[in-house]
């Protein structure tokens, strides 16, 4: 009804290869669009932006880079933590050297430290697949957490081993820092993880996109095909870790504020990884969707017995909150184990057939 | 020069100078390697079986410590909470196999993994609502585990063995040539094995497959109470030790994720060779706590010359 598609006529390749072949995907972003950039300022509290906004935004992000290398290129990483961790180290020592760079040019800068590292943990990815990969990631994973504890110069041989942000003004208005306003901080958040998702639906439709999913879904034929597997899995390396370590920077300067080492550490990477997987491998909307439940649970367990008048001491809601949200990883597993995005591609087909059921 | 010296020279001198500290410290690792080595024992048997990548082993160790540590604080005797915890351990490979894995057959690898790692979450949640999240001691001496320690003095040097520790290798070559008999000579065993090489074919001669997948994790859910008992005699029942689980992955990387020999070889080299290199090069060149990634770095470097492992299968690939 809402999703009528008949009429829509594509007379040429370009219009059939549209970013947005049916109309009404585009007015349903249009209207998904208003509500983040005006209803959300207009009605959200300080708690709201703090608590589920920003870290919605900044975790999607993050798990974004990490579909890209998983659920494009096939490439299994448990060590997305690690590289948020190098973006986030990168963007404060750029931030406190130079201290007149523009944050946005610190925090696109930081990115390349951890697309380096990135490609450089990917090489073993040239030889070893699977679980055996996914570990050899964990090695990243162990190796970055402890450089960032026993490299003093990190983090400026702080006494307390800690990174703190100092307030970076850009054009007059204190964007990060303790001075910031939580309203800029989410307009600032939300504008990168726009423009870094325009680029991700493009890259992953396009040239490069076909060429990870051919890699992913058989790399031996894609070979034969005349694909350059080396390539193509470290360009998914360096994609992936960019976006993971500009994910990781924003994490730390537009949301925490303060961060140490193990702050970076394996809860990190599996948080990310759940996101990705329970939103769903290999689609770009899944993330945000992905983000959304697993930030806001524990909000929403933490509220429902108070909402009742149960009284339940806090280390009592702290256990059944980890409980209850592995219980609901392996439901959702069960349910669907394509994730949420196919949930809503389950919808939208349903949509566009009403009332009709075939 | 001087850089190359303490990286190439003194550390083996210092080995040199003082063998019975050498002694001590191979020793040390010794011990760590056996638990490694069956923490990833718990992981190859269900890997083989199932081809499932059981991220809740290091739980389930957890887990298994922590109910007969609190069995026996409600009054039970030590030696009826262990028969009551191997049934604890039954109850939770039905629950696991019944509520997790048969919904999930055929899935994807990947999808059976973060399954594991959301029984991890769950089993973490439920463990502390249950027994609390505070450091327990192990019922050592209730269990009969000699706890004193024995001194032997080579070199004119002084060298001290803990019993408990004894006990432990002990037990765990006892375990481990129990399992191969039962793997290799049971019908059950023969079956676990036939069910590695081909799910299908094994389904076909009449092999149950929840079954076998119940038993192979009750398997798992034993091993996990000894390494349980093990530990948490050397430093507490917590759910700290969760990250064990972590030191057993370079492990399965190293012996391979099908080869129950793997395990055993890689859990102990990577023990010892962790510990010399923590104390020699670890401590005075990078400042310590190596151990955390160290294991991870060895079997990276192998890999890159032996992907499957060093006694992993051939990996060999059809088009």
């Amino acid at each position: 009804m809402f999703y009528r598609t008949a009429g829509q006529f594509k007379t040429s390749y370009e219009a059939d290869h549209a970013l947005f072949p049916v109309r009404q995907d585009a007015f349903l972003l249009g209207v998904v669009l208003v509500i983040a950039f005006v209803i959300f300022p207009l009605t959200a509290s300080e708690f709201t932006f703090r608590a589920l906004l920003i870290p919605v935004l900044i975790y999607s992000l993050a798990a974004l880079g990490l579909n890209i290398l998983t659920g494009y290129a096939g490439q299994l990483s448990l060590g997305t933590g690690a590289f948020m961790g190098v973006g986030a180290y990168a963007c404060y020592k750029l931030i406190t050297i130079f201290p007149e760079m523009n944050i946005v040019v610190a925090i696109a800068l930081s990115g390349f430290f951890s697309a380096a590292i990135g490609v450089l943990f990917g090489l073993p990815s040239l030889r070893i697949k699977g679980f055996y990969l996914a570990i050899a990631t964990l090695a990243a994973q162990f190796f970055l957490v402890w450089l960032f504890q026993k490299w003093a110069w990190l983090y400026n041989d702080n006494a307390s081993g800690a990174i703190q942000v100092p307030n970076i003004d850009m054009f007059g208005i204190t964007v990060a820092g303790p001075r910031a306003t939580a309203i800029t901080q989410y307009y600032f958040v939300l504008c990168v993880v726009c423009v870094i998702t325009f680029f991700a639906i493009n890259i992953t439709r396009g040239r490069i996109g076909r060429m990870w999913k051919a890699v992913r879904d058989m790399d031996i034929a894609a070979e034969l095909v005349g694909i350059n597997l080396m390539r193509s899995k470290l360009m998914a390396f360096f994609v992936s870790s960019y976006v993971v370590g500009i994910a990781g920077a924003l994490f730390v300067f537009l949301w925490r504020g303060a961060a140490e080492a193990n702050l970076f550490d394996i809860p990190l990477s599996f948080r990310v990884l759940f996101i990705a997987i329970i939103g769903g491998l290999g689609s770009i909307l899944g993330n945000f969707l992905g983000a959304i439940l697993i930030v806001a649970l524990p909000v929403i367990i933490g509220s429902v017995p108070q909402a009742f008048g149960i009284p339940l001491d806090s280390a009592m809601v702290e256990h059944l909150n980890i409980m209850i949200i592995g219980a609901l990883i392996i439901a959702f597993l069960i349910i669907e184990p394509h994730g949420l995005a196919r949930f809503w591609a389950m919808i939208r087909e349903k949509f566009i057939l009403w009332p009709f059921p075939h | 020069m001087e850089f190359l010296n303490d990286i190439l020279i003194k550390p083996f001198a210092d080995m040199a100078a003082a063998p019975d500290f050498l002694l001590q410290v191979l020793w040390e690792g010794l011990v760590g390697g056996v638990l490694y080595a069956l923490i990833a024992l718990g992981f190859v048997l269900i890997y083989k079986s199932s081809r499932i990548f059981n991220f809740a082993q290091g739980i389930m160790v957890v887990f298994a410590a922590l109910t007969l540590v609190g069995l026996y604080e409600k009054g039970v005797p030590a030696l009826l909470a262990l028969p009551l915890t191997l049934a604890v351990m039954l109850v939770l490979a039905m629950t696991i196999e019944r509520v997790v894995l048969r919904p999930l057959v055929n899935q994807p690898d990947i999808i059976l993994f973060m399954a594991t790692i959301g029984i991890t979450l769950f089993l973490i949640g439920f463990g502390e609502l249950i027994f609390g999240g505070e450091n327990k001691v192990m019922i050592t001496e209730q269990l009969f585990i000699p706890t004193g320690s024995i001194v032997f003095e080579p070199f004119g040097g002084f060298v001290s063995i803990e019993e408990k520790d004894l006990t432990a290798v002990i037990g765990a070559m006892v375990l481990v040539a129990a399992l191969l008999v039962f793997l290799n000579k049971s019908k059950i065993g023969r079956a676990i094995r036939a069910l590695g090489d081909d799910h299908q074919a094994a389904l076909s001669v009449g092999i149950s497959l929840s079954t076998i997948w119940v038993i192979v994790w009750f398997i798992a859910g034993v091993i996990a109470l000894a390494t349980g008992i093990v530990w948490g005699a050397r430093a507490g029942v917590s759910f700290a030790l969760e990250v064990i689980a972590f030191k057993a992955l370079p492990v399965l990387m190293l012996g391979g994720l099908e080869s129950v020999m793997g395990a055993i070889i890689g859990g102990l080299a990577i023990g010892i060779l962790e510990k010399l290199f923590e104390i020699y090069w670890g401590q005075p060149l990078l400042g310590g706590n190596t151990e955390a990634w160290f294991a991870y770095m060895l079997a990276l470097l192998v890999l890159l010359f032996r992907p499957q492992g060093l006694f992993g299968e051939k990996i060999i690939e059809r088009v």
